[in-house]
């Protein structure tokens, strides 16, 4: 909402500062996002008067002097035709930019020397005349601001005017907060003292005629009221130049005199107002109906619409003539030829036009305010000053003031406790400040036994709870007059979410791992997923991206493949976040899920070593381990062969929890091998917690009691260890021959580490060579080398026997 | 038996002496250079000392062949181990060149990446996790109920349209904002509640230079007894000192409908110091977060008795923290995931 300085001042005449309005506004009612100086470039301009001037032979040239007030007169070389002896005109004094972006400098013409320039309408951007200076019509001394002297200068300001404030989307309304928090009274504008002349109105309960006009409105639902001002013989043409600036200050663009006043009562009170020509309504009529099926019109921005029930529309005899409270219809607008004209003041169903503007997916400023609301009690008084307003600007007279509808009924009256007024706000507020403050804004307050019983002005929609004359009182005195202390506060009875703190713990062994996280988009192309559906949004931001991911490493895909586009081969990636199914029961699942992605060098390239080896599978398999621990600590962890496409499958205490595979990249042909892992590390519940207006305290998360791990003590015996290079048969698996060594060592047996893999010379083919390195030791004393070569062949000839494994030879 | 011109005995002897002077040599050379020459003298292949005792075998009965073989073998195995173990010591002088040049970079392994935005949030959450916040997760797709009607927003207002939003179908949509989890917690646990809730929403927002349509959230939710505006101000004005610096902040009035009374707080803008500039759109301060206290509304959607409890709540986005804070001109770069951004947040 664009607010003119100079129009809010004429509503409420304050003493205050631009600035200081701004700040007042932005702290006790709506914050004021824009601040523009109008005219800001007329700043460094003075009253110039000529107190000598003679003619420069052979030239169209004057010599002056001119005072402007700085105690010495200046020569000036002007070239207009019209510089008088005594007169005031726009000065700009050496070193002032002009609008048109030139400086004024001292300079030598025709060898008389000139120091600043008297100016014309067009050198000051204030018209097209150029055919003199502009002679001001003033007695101001030499030296004045010029915008003193011209009243041109303005500032707007744009106001944040949120939904529920709907009254702010006026001056009068601005006018009102200001008027509340300076102490002066809010009146009419002084520019509508001349405003009268309105008949009375002739009033109908759903349908009326008067001057031979007739209004009808079907359905009071949708249209509560009406009122049409019928005026005859007014004489279309340019506006006023104070109105013409009203409107300019607010952004907008002057039209007529009549189309200029309707806006004057939209920006100015808010109400929105719309002039037909009376001429091009058929019969005379104006019927407040939904619009009939296939029903077109052409609005005033040339659009030919079509037309559902579910839009109001105001018919004439025939057809639909505007489309109600959002925009009229290009047959019946008002033109220069325009002689009779009906202006409507109404009050729609803020259901209604929004439905209506929403189908036909427009908004305009009359929508805006409907759909809020508007004053609807100040709807007769409107139309009056509207039609007013007309003929003060047009001419013409009011021949008849037809209003149809009801009345509104008053607000209902809340009860408010004065003590709930301190207590919420954790101040000492007196009833007594409380009842001044809510009177200052319009509300009326009767004190009862049960409290206070408030009642909201008309124009406000937004009260209907003790809370909200609570946020009244703490606005208007101000956010910043509460105290500020720590108190103290109890625990809270709400455990950390599980899946959080798995998160970080996660997050930190990847980061330490030397992987980046990343945040991505979670939408996708198309469904990633097999078997379980992927999650389509009905209304997707782009039809290219229409799903959710069912899967983290379909993102991080994508993000492998953009860093490679950008000749970024390293890549290291992780996200924490989550991925969504439709389950078998058509609700949507949702997981926590962590995926990591990996491909390129292992670490970074060294004088020692220019082209360290790429990531490779067992990298992956290192990653999902070291998740899967950090995650579940002291839980088993299995990494197994995995199903068809992936290479290995995680379970975390016999439960499947994740996969490892490699990952399928639209990759240049220099790109390494791209490694995934994928880990779920829990579900997040999207089933309602309890119905609504209950609570369900049974049902909050507790997080598992950890199982600690038991102290085992330290050795204080020494290991014996020996190694056993194998030819294993292929088809045989690492861990299918250790399990077998762990089950025939012995329990001296401490721990089993693979070390080699080999294939090639020496190695029968079909084979290939392995070799372990076995760990024993005895809790309490020293292993005798007899007891460990036992072992070692115990183990040997198990090993042959079950797995037809021999030793390597040589 | 016949035609030994060389006893087992002699070629024992003759193998003990090379080991006896090959392996001081070894020991001694200080150079790579000088067990390079240790090393052709004795184990070259054209004139080394194991060329020589290797061709010598020859000279031996056929009988004793075998016993020389092993006695050779293993003084060979002594001395190469030695060889390789003094090269192994002096080898780093040459290979590495650390002690000839201690400029050379170090040898380091991949630097891990918290995202910045994780960074921001990461300490926010420590602040209030000081003042006794924990932490509180809930679900991205969510029941119209729970993103608005628990929230009180009014059905068929304008202020929905400050939520755009993504269905999925007419029952289930993207939560617009973190609030549903007020009402989820307030639903599973008993006051006092003090929660943070940090999380993803969507609004159907163009992605473009300071747009996007997911981002991250956090909020916070107190309800206690006795909880009033004083106590949101004061937590608030806590935790921007404590993440700003010495910032001065003020509140001033706004519109949420699941807050009554709704304020939004600013900080001094830092780059300017509240004299007013580009950063800070000429006003001086920076917009950091909305609050208000809960909606009595909010309180009775979830079984809370509203005239018992209160609380006050608040939300913020560090997303735009992160992108204010490092200077970065585009919202989307937080979401390429170029491994060069990341790379510049590493710890
Ligand atoms: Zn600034």
């Amino acid at each position: 909402m664009n607010i003119s300085f100079e129009w809010l001042k004429a509503f409420v005449p304050h003493d205050l500062s631009a600035e200081a309005v701004r700040d007042l506004l932005t702290m006790h009612v709506a914050t004021v996002e824009g601040f523009e100086r109008i005219r800001a470039e007329l700043d460094p301009f003075v009253v110039g008067r000529v107190v000598e001037s003679e003619k420069i032979p052979d030239t169209r040239l004057s010599f002056n002097k001119v005072d402007d007030g700085s105690g010495t007169l200046l020569d000036v070389v002007c070239g207009a035709p019209n510089v008088t002896v005594g007169a005031s005109y726009p000065f700009a004094r050496t070193g002032t930019r002009m609008p048109g972006g030139l400086v004024i400098e001292k300079r030598k013409i025709r060898g008389f020397t000139s120091n600043g320039m008297l100016c014309s309408p067009r050198e000051l951007m204030l018209g097209d005349d150029h055919d003199g200076i502009m002679t001001l019509d003033t007695d101001a001394a030499p030296g004045t601001p010029l915008l003193d002297v011209l009243k041109l200068g303005d500032v707007r300001l744009a106001v944040d005017v949120l939904p529920n404030r709907p009254d702010l989307l006026s001056h009068l309304g601005i006018a009102r907060e200001v008027a509340a928090l300076t102490g002066k009274p809010a009146g009419m504008p002084a520019e509508l003292a001349a405003v009268k002349g309105v008949k009375r109105a002739v009033r109908g309960e759903s349908s009326e005629s008067a001057g031979g006009v007739s209004v009808t409105i079907e359905d009071a639902a949708d249209c509560p009221r009406y009122c049409a001002a019928i005026i005859r013989g007014v004489k279309v043409g340019p506006s006023p130049d104070w109105l013409r600036r009203r409107i300019e200050a607010v952004g907008g663009r002057s039209i007529s005199n009549v189309v200029d006043a309707t806006n004057y009562l939209l920006h100015g009170f808010g109400q929105p107002v719309h002039a037909f020509d009376l001429a091009k309504l058929a019969g005379a009529k104006v019927i407040v109906r939904r619009a009939r099926p296939g029903e077109r019109i052409v609005t005033l921005d040339g659009v030919d619409r079509a037309l559902s029930p579910e839009v109001l529309v105001i018919g004439d005899g025939n057809a639909a003539s505007a489309l109600a409270g959002i925009m009229g219809g290009q047959a019946s607008e008002v033109t220069g030829a325009t002689t009779d004209i009906l202006l409507e003041v109404a009050t729609f169903s803020p259901r209604v036009v929004r439905a209506g503007r929403r189908q036909l997916g427009m908004s305009t400023d009359a929508s805006y305010r409907f759909e809020r609301g508007i004053d609807d009690a100040a709807v007769a008084r409107m139309a009056a000053l509207a039609g007013g307003l007309v003929i003060a600007v047009a001419g013409g007279v009011i021949e008849a003031l037809i209003d149809v509808g009801a009345k509104p009924t008053a607000r209902k009256s809340v009860l408010l406790q004065p003590t709930k007024v301190g207590k919420l706000l954790g101040d000492r507020v007196g009833s007594a400040e409380t009842v001044k403050i809510l009177e200052s804004v319009g509300f009326s307050v009767a004190k009862g036994d049960a409290g206070l019983r408030v009642t909201p002005p008309s124009w406000r929609h937004d009260v209907s709870r003790d809370v909200d004359l609570v946020e009244e009182v703490a606005r208007l005195r101000g956010y910043d007059r509460l105290p500020d202390a720590l108190a103290g506060s109890r625990p809270s009875s709400v455990p950390d979410h599980p899946l959080y703190a798995v998160g970080v713990r996660v997050r930190d062994a990847l980061v330490a791992a030397g992987l980046c996280e990343v945040r991505p988009l979670p939408y996708i192309a198309s469904p990633d997923s097999g078997s379980l559906g992927a999650v389509r949004v009905r209304n997707p931001i782009g039809e290219d991206e229409p799903y959710l991911r069912t899967q983290i490493l379909t993102t991080l895909a994508r993000r492998a493949e953009y860093n490679l586009s950008r000749m970024q081969r390293d890549v290291r990636l992780f996200e924490i976040g989550t991925s969504f199914v439709v389950a078998a029961s058509g609700d949507v699942r949702e997981e926590m899920r962590v995926g990591a992605l990996v491909m390129g060098a292992r670490r970074p390239s060294h004088f020692t070593e220019a082209e360290p080896p790429a990531f490779d599978a067992w990298d992956a398999k290192g990653l999902a381990e070291l998740i899967a621990r950090a995650a579940w600590r002291g839980a088993r962890v299995d990494i197994t062969e995995g199903s068809a496409g992936t290479l290995w499958s995680v379970a975390v205490d016999g439960a499947a929890r994740g996969v490892v595979r490699s990952v399928e990249l639209d990759a240049p042909v220099w790109a390494a091998p791209a490694f995934g892992v994928e880990v779920t590390l829990g579900r997040v519940a999207t089933a309602a917690v309890a119905a609504r207006g209950t609570h369900d305290y049974s049902r909050g998360e507790i997080p598992s009691v950890r199982v600690p791990r038991r102290y085992v003590a330290l050795p204080t015996t020494p290991a014996a260890e020996f190694d056993l290079a194998l030819v294993v048969p292929d088809g045989v698996p690492a861990t299918e021959v250790e399990r077998l060594m762990r089950r025939t060592a012995g329990e001296t047996l401490e721990s089993i580490a693979l070390f080699d893999e080999y294939r090639g010379s020496g190695i029968p083919v079909g084979t290939r060579s392995l070799a372990w390195r076995l760990t024993f030791r005895h809790p309490e004393r020293t292993l005798r080398d007899k007891e460990v070569e036992g072992r070692r062949a115990q183990v040997l000839k198990m090993l042959g026997q079950e797995l037809g494994i021999s030793v390597r030879a040589g | 038996m016949s035609g030994a011109t060389l006893t087992i005995g002699d070629y024992q002897a003759l193998v003990s002496a090379f080991e006896a002077e090959a392996m001081p040599a070894i020991a001694g050379a200080d150079s790579v250079d000088a067990l390079e020459a240790v090393r052709a003298k004795h184990l070259g292949r054209a004139h080394g000392w194991l060329r020589t005792l290797s061709a010598r075998l020859g000279e031996l009965d056929r009988g004793d062949r075998a016993a020389a073989g092993r006695a050779f073998n293993e003084v060979r195995v002594r001395v190469e181990d030695a060889l390789a173990e003094r090269q192994q010591t002096l080898a780093p002088a040459r290979e590495g060149g650390a002690l000839a040049d201690p400029t050379m970079p170090a040898r380091h392994s991949w630097a891990g990446v918290v995202h910045p935005v994780s960074q921001v949030l990461d300490e926010m959450i420590a602040i209030f996790r000081e003042l006794g916040f924990t932490i509180a997760l809930g679900p991205e797709t969510e029941s119209p109920w729970y993103n608005f009607g628990a929230l009180n927003f009014p059905a068929d207002h304008p202020a929905m349209d400050l939520h755009d939003t993504l269905y999925v179908s007419d029952d289930v949509l993207l939560r617009t904002h973190t609030s549903p989890v007020q009402v989820r917690t307030l639903q599973a646990y008993p006051p006092p509640i003090r929660v943070l809730i940090p999380g993803n929403v969507h609004r159907r927002d163009p992605f473009d230079a300071s747009h996007a349509p997911a981002f991250t959230q956090v909020e916070g939710l107190v309800v206690d007894e006795g909880i009033g505006f004083a106590d949101l101000k004061a937590t608030l004005n806590h935790f921007a000192r404590r993440f700003f610096g010495a910032a001065k902040t003020r509140f001033r009035p706004s519109y949420f409908p699941f807050t009554e009374p709704s304020a939004e707080m600013d900080v001094v803008c830092g780059v300017c110091n509240g004299s007013g500039c580009g950063v800070c759109k000429q006003t001086g301060w920076i917009e950091i977060l909305g609050s208000g206290l809960v909606h009595p509304a909010v309180l009775e959607s979830a079984g809370v008795d509203s005239e018992r409890y209160t609380g006050w709540a608040f939300g913020m986005g560090p997303g735009r923290t992160a992108l204010a804070r490092h200077g970065i001109p585009d919202i989307r770069i937080l979401y390429d995931s170029d491994v060069r951004f990341l790379g510049q947040f590493s710890r």
